[in-house]
């Protein structure tokens, strides 16, 4: 469903572009969940913003359901692919309401039926009835998570791209809208890519998870490999480390000295 | 959002349905939001003054033949000129023995469209060119705003003179002498805003849904600038008015016998030691016009502060 080959991505051009991904390779078959980690700067969003069609590539070649993929994309090409992104502060307009922020998709892609769709889409992240006139700043962040969602949904794209769409909440809200994105998933048989430094979060939705360092993908492993601790890389071992909570060991050479008391 | 528990509106009201949490329906939302802003800026007595007096403006030009007699207001009558005030003519007569009170209620409809037109050209056109500036960035940015530029380093009233001079006197000539002076800050300002909000998230996302440019402008970046857009448009009245005051005075604007304040003020000035309110009358009314707008300028400002 989607695959990239040989991807590279830079930020500007010339002599003073630089390059966030180099060489990224990545196949994602249908109704599957691949996550990718990796420390901030890693490149991992970016890979996202590529597949999303945010930004462009300079090499190799994204396809998504067979077809190659560019930045200029199609209407329906766009309606294949949808994001939720990581600030649910930032990315509602905060002038609208979920009605307008939801029925503006409706209009670009002239669906039928808008009104019995923005309803259906609002029980489905549930949402009720109440919420569907009311301003962000009238909404929790966990509320304005599942507009989000919501969203990208109502487009019913094949393939959801999610760019730590927990890491803005609280972690009894987290749960929800993992599970939530789980259901969701199932139901529709999306395939996901999503990005996390969390691997409890990663762990929680994707099979496979791909581990990204410097701009590029360091390996590719499974979920249950991870919580098993059987990873080849030595990147990978200390990022688990480092998510296992503090531990003076995840500290390599003991340069930090805690000062106590 | 409630901030302060307001003493329950009584359910069923109007007030209850425009302060719900959980609007109905569209309209619903829309005018809750508005009256949430309402009630924020009737808390404050300085703007709810200036909203008085822009009303009290408004009211007059649109009612001035009930408030006035109109051929007074242009009706020479030379035997009675350069009367003080009296039962007759309440602002006493001018130079010519016109009904200053007269003259002052009709000039309100001059000053007011000299206001509405300006403010229909300016704020569009300055959103015309700071909007793709600020949007699309760039080429597209440094051809509008060096153009922008170039408007904003002629000095207003003598670029004002210039257009008036060349075009002939006239309101409309001012009026369009007026706004070709006064977009460039509006130019800035949409572009300043649009920056902010060029990188903003909802963009994005609105841009994977599949929104042209355009779209995304009028829908989404546009909403965002034209409150400070209008605040700034009401900010600048008073100036407006000034400006069309002194193309009146100078014979650059309003041409005899229109009422305009500024010409009244001008042809006030040979008598105003001995017969003051010939120029003060007309003086006072800019000058609380100007007041008026700036105080509510003022208030629209600080209300849509605390909203956000």
């Amino acid at each position: 469903m989607i695959a990239l080959d040989d991807v590279t991505i830079a930020y500007g051009s010339g002599p003073r572009a630089v390059v966030a991904v180099r060489d990224f390779t990545l196949a994602v078959p249908e109704g599957e969940a691949v996550g990718l980690v990796g420390e901030s700067g890693s490149g991992k969003s970016t890979v996202l913003r590529a597949v999303a069609g945010l930004i462009p590539y300079a090499g190799g070649e994204v396809t998504l359901a067979g077809r190659r993929v560019d930045r200029r994309r199609t209407t329906a090409e766009r309606k294949m692919v949808q994001m939720v992104f990581q600030d649910p502060y930032g990315s509602l307009h905060p002038n609208q309401t979920v009605d307008q922020t939801l029925a503006m998709p409706v209009a670009i892609h002239r669906l039928d039926n808008g009104e019995a769709r923005i309803a259906q889409v609002l029980a489905e992240v549930g949402l009720g009835r109440e919420h569907r006139y009311r301003y962000p700043h009238q909404l929790s962040g966990g509320q304005r998570q599942r507009v989000a969602i919501a969203r990208a949904l109502i487009l019913e794209p094949r393939i959801l791209l999610l760019d730590e769409p927990t890491s803005a909440l609280d972690v009894s809200v987290q749960a929800e809208i993992l599970n939530l994105l789980s259901r969701l998933r199932r139901d529709h048989g999306l395939t996901m890519l999503m990005v996390s430094h969390d691997l409890a979060v990663i762990a929680h939705l994707c099979e496979r998870i791909g581990v990204m360092s410097r701009g590029q993908l360091l390996e590719i492993t499974t979920a249950t490999a991870m919580a098993n601790n059987q990873v080849t890389h030595d990147y990978t071992r200390q990022l688990l480390r480092s998510n296992a909570g503090f531990d003076r060991s995840s500290v390599s050479s003991g340069e930090l000295d805690v000062v106590v008391g | 959002m409630a901030t302060a528990p307001v003493p329950g509106p009584v359910p069923g009201s109007l007030r209850a349905w425009l302060l719900s949490p959980a609007p109905a329906s569209r309209r619903q939302a829309r005018f809750g939001r508005w009256f949430r802003a309402w009630l924020g800026f009737r808390r404050n007595p300085l703007a709810m003054s200036g909203l008085a007096i822009v009303a009290l403006l408004v009211l007059m030009a649109v009612f001035a033949p009930l408030i006035a007699d109109q051929q007074s207001a242009t009706l020479q009558v030379l035997q009675d000129r350069l009367q003080p005030a009296s039962w007759q003519h309440p602002f006493g007569t001018d130079e010519l023995g016109r009904d200053i009170f007269a003259r002052v209620v009709f000039g309100s409809r001059i000053t007011l469209t000299i206001v509405v037109m300006v403010g229909v050209i300016v704020v569009p056109v300055g959103l015309a060119i700071g909007l793709p500036a600020g949007y699309f960035g760039g080429v597209v940015d440094t051809v509008l705003m060096r153009i922008t530029d170039i408007f904003l380093a002629f000095p207003r009233l003598v670029l004002a003179l210039a257009f008036a001079a060349a075009l002939g006197p006239g309101i409309e000539n001012a009026v369009i002498a007026i706004a070709l002076t006064a977009w460039p800050p509006y130019a800035r300002l949409a572009r300043a805003e649009t920056l902010t909000s060029r990188r903003a998230e909802f963009i994005q996302a609105a841009e994977l849904q599949g929104a042209s440019h355009l779209r995304i402008i009028a829908t989404q970046i546009v909403p965002l600038c034209l409150p400070s857009v209008i605040i700034r448009l009401t900010l600048d009245m008073a100036g407006i008015i000034l400006t069309a005051a002194g193309l009146g005075f100078l014979g650059l604007g309003a041409q005899p016998p229109a009422p305009e304040w500024g010409a009244m003020v001008s042809s006030g000035r040979q008598v105003l030691l001995d017969q003051w309110w010939v120029a003060t009358i007309p003086g006072l009314a800019i000058f609380i016009v100007s007041l008026g707008f700036n105080l509510l300028g003022d208030g629209l400002r600080d209300a849509s502060d605390a909203r956000s």
